[in-house]
């Protein structure tokens, strides 16, 4: 069967895809030598490239993809891969709203040796150019030819295609990303029975902060460009970004924390002259409002601009991630322990950026209480990390089939 | 709670005191307006709480606090028992799905129609007059809905001695009975109502068309509801006037800039191009990146004050347009007070993130 999707723009890939090919065309190991080089030259194509500097973006995916870092990743694996191979065809719908997200997840299809179909954004992006470009570059590659053009498709469609349709039967895992919305409109397209889902919903993230810890660290500003990167660098929207920060400490410490923290982010914010929408402004107030009437005992913290909103909550209420705005709009609540946390923490809750704290015990912490939520804990500054463990699926495992032999 | 009642709003002439004069009356109004609330409305107190909010730091009108439009339509937002409720005002705005609730008690919408009277009768008159509703019947017909377009209808009427609607009920234009109204009333000044986009789609568009040549030099034309719809048209008030006089010698055109969540206190077009706030609203240009005062011929969002919501607390609000004053007293039309011209609305936020809903999303599959 040959399919001819005329409403699909392929970047790379041909348009008239031959099903059966791609039907028979067995997967790779994962982890395999071939993929690990075909990713490290796209490495260094991208690191080469004249526009790298200028999208950090780009850079921080060159760099996670060096053939160094993959074959470290690998080794602490410690598992053995031998029968571990791809699912067969992936197909990955990609953010809106994040350039590079797509080049992650195909690069975990990659990774796991399986066939990727991946909608880009449809808007444009210089990443998503440069990316692709490198690809193509790469697999013009005498030696990668015949191994990988029929194995990377990256297209664009508008959602009046039927491609989604097309290419969810097709598939043996559909990837979703883009949140709730995104994910509710895909699964009104069947998968067959055999193919299994994995999808990134909408999520919320927090911040702790020790006080005492905080105040010890000499260098502040590097704090504060830490937590710019957590969450103005994505306008506060990425499922990562801390929504609410837990301030553990005496109310003392806490106040002086607080004052230093946020004086050095709003130093760094106008540095880095972080252009704030204005409907971002009255999206703040009408937060602040709906969450006054809903709460009852919250307070705004002056400001001097709507760049930074803080509100102050009186105690810890339940429902605060239904109070998830943007931006830079930040909910502030004073804790004693960290256990006082628990009770919000539900399965919608992802990050937790943490600073102030010990591994150890943050650990015992999640041992003893094994909360409803939570998939991620780490330092803040780190909380967009790509891992290949991300929101509790480990993309490695989930993306491959392990064959059993005794 | 306690009871708390504001004291009857006084009737002062419209568009007679000067900024110092103005600025008396409005606080002493609006501080009583704003207790009232605080009183009556507990999601308004509650809303104040948070800010702290004390009536003795309000030195000015400028220090009155202000809520976004968008939470009439988060929250059921009333200042008295839901008994006295005779009517519920909605409008869509622009996100759509939520619909903005206005809750009336008599005497807000008595008052608003009181006011509403006013400000109309002092540029046409107070004298009624013939009637042309640039719409079709069927949009005030449903009685249990109160639509800003039907409000607005009902609204204006009051000064009609006959009406006319001028579309039939398809929104092609009933040439044949503007026609006989108009010969009909031939000497008399015709009023003329209708909502913006309805004048230009199904109006000067049938016009256009139309073989008959229709002369509307006696009328005169108020209409609202704002442009958004026809930007894509690229039609800007000049333009619309102008295409307007030479196709039917309407020449006497004045818009208006009102919304649902303060009915009454509308803010007419002058002689010369220009919004007027009366003494019984007040509107502020606030700076996005902090809300603070902007200066006079400035862009910013506007705040508008009315001291006519009592049943809702909708006297301070921060709406999602943008506009610019131009002076206040000192117009060329003799009007006293602000003068001010609107500019669009604000633009949805582009955000980076990884949810989709506000970029492009899967929804119309």
């Amino acid at each position: 069967m040959e399919k001819v999707l005329k409403d699909i723009d392929f970047l790379i890939g041909n348009n008239c895809i031959k099903v059966d090919d791609l039907l028979n065309q067995s997967s790779y190991n994962v982890f395999s030598d071939i993929t690990l080089d075909f990713l490290s030259d796209v490495s260094k194509q991208l690191l080469n490239s004249p526009f790298v500097r200028e999208y950090p973006d780009v850079a921080t995916f060159a760099f996670y993809c060096r053939g160094a870092n993959l074959k470290v990743i690998k080794v602490k694996y410690n598992s053995d891969f031998t029968l571990m191979i791809g699912k067969g065809i992936l197909f990955h719908i990609a953010p809106g709203n994040v350039p590079v997200n797509f080049a992650y997840s195909l690069l975990a299809g990659l990774l796991t040796g399986n066939i990727n179909i991946v909608r880009l954004p449809t808007k444009n992006f210089k990443q998503v150019d440069i990316i692709v470009d490198s690809i193509k570059k790469v697999l013009e590659f005498e030696k990668y030819k015949s191994i990988f053009s029929n194995r990377i498709f990256l297209l664009k469609y508008n959602r009046e295609s039927t491609a989604t349709s097309f290419f969810s039967k097709l598939c043996d895992i559909r990837i979703v990303w883009g949140g709730d919305e995104t994910i509710n409109e895909i699964r009104k397209f069947p998968i067959s029975p055999k193919s299994t889902e994995v999808t990134f919903s909408d999520r919320y993230s927090i911040a702790i902060i020790d006080a005492k810890s905080y105040l010890k660290i000499l260098d502040k500003s590097k704090v504060a460009i830490d937590f710019f990167n957590d969450t103005f660098l994505f306008d506060q929207n990425a499922c990562t970004s801390p929504q609410t920060i837990y301030w553990k400490g005496s109310i003392d410490e806490i106040r002086n924390a607080q004052e230093i923290f946020w004086k050095n982010l709003h130093y760094i914010l106008v540095e880095k002259k972080y252009q704030l929408q204005p409907i971002s402004s009255l999206d703040k107030l009408t937060m602040f409002y709906s969450q006054a009437i809903s709460f009852g005992d919250i307070e705004s913290e002056p400001r001097t601009s709507n760049l930074i909103w803080r509100i102050k909550n009186g105690s810890i209420h339940r429902d605060i991630d239904l109070y998830k705005c943007n931006s830079g709009y930040f909910n502030e609540i004073f804790i004693s322990s960290l256990d006082e946390i628990l009770q919000v923490v539900s399965r919608k809750y992802q990050t937790i950026g943490y600073l102030g704290f010990t591994i150890e015990e943050l650990q015992a912490w999640i041992i003893n209480n094994r909360p409803l939520g939570i998939d991620r804990v780490v330092p803040l500054g780190r909380t967009m990390d790509f891992s290949l463990i991300w929101d509790g699926y480990d993309l490695i495992n989930t993306l491959s089939r392990k064959i059993v032999l005794y | 709670m306690e009871n708390i009642e504001i004291s009857k709003l006084p009737e002062i002439l419209l568009y007679s005191l000067d900024k110092k004069r103005k600025h008396k009356f409005f606080l002493k109004q609006m501080l009583e307006v704003f207790d009232y609330h605080i009183h009556n409305c507990i999601d308004f107190n509650r809303m104040m709480t948070s800010l702290k909010y004390q009536k003795q730091d309000i030195q000015f009108v400028e220090d009155f606090p202000f809520i976004p439009v968008r939470l009439f339509k988060l929250f059921e937002l009333v200042s008295v028992p839901k008994d006295q409720v005779l009517k519920t005002m909605t409008s869509s705005g622009t996100t759509g799905q939520n619909l903005s609730k206005i809750f009336l008690d008599k005497e807000t919408s008595s008052l608003q129609t009181r006011i509403l009277t006013r400000i109309v009768s002092s540029f046409i008159g107070t004298a009624r007059v013939p009637m042309i509703i640039i719409d079709c019947e069927s949009t005030v017909k449903n009685r249990n809905q109160f639509s800003a377009r039907s409000a607005g209808i009902t609204g204006f009427s009051i000064f009609a001695s006959k009406r006319l609607f001028a579309l039939n009920e398809d929104m092609s234009l009933n040439e044949e009975g503007i026609k006989k109204f108009l010969d009909e009333n031939k000497s008399k000044t015709i009023f003329m109502f209708g909502f913006t986009f309805m004048v230009y789609q199904h109006f000067f568009r049938e016009l256009e068309k139309s073989s008959q040549k229709f002369d509307f030099s006696n009328s005169v034309l108020i209409h609202g509801g704002g442009w958004k719809k026809l930007t894509s048209e690229a039609v800007d008030n000049a333009t619309f006037k102008s295409q307007l006089n030479s196709i039917c010698g309407l020449s006497r055109i004045h818009d208006y800039y009102g919304m649902v969540e303060q009915t009454g206190t509308i803010h007419m077009e002058c002689e010369h191009g220009y919004l007027h706030t009366s003494e019984y609203s007040d509107i502020i240009i606030r700076n996005p990146s902090d809300f603070s005062i902007c200066k006079i011929k400035e862009e910013g969002i506007i705040q508008l004050l009315s001291l006519l919501p009592k049943s809702y607390p909708g006297q301070s609000i921060l709406t999602e347009d943008l506009g610019t004053i131009f002076g206040e007293d000192d117009c060329k039309c003799e009007r006293k007070g602000k003068y001010f011209k609107i500019n669009g609305r604000l633009k949805n936020a582009e955000l980076r993130g990884c949810s989709d809903t506000y970029g492009e999303s899967f929804k119309r599959y």
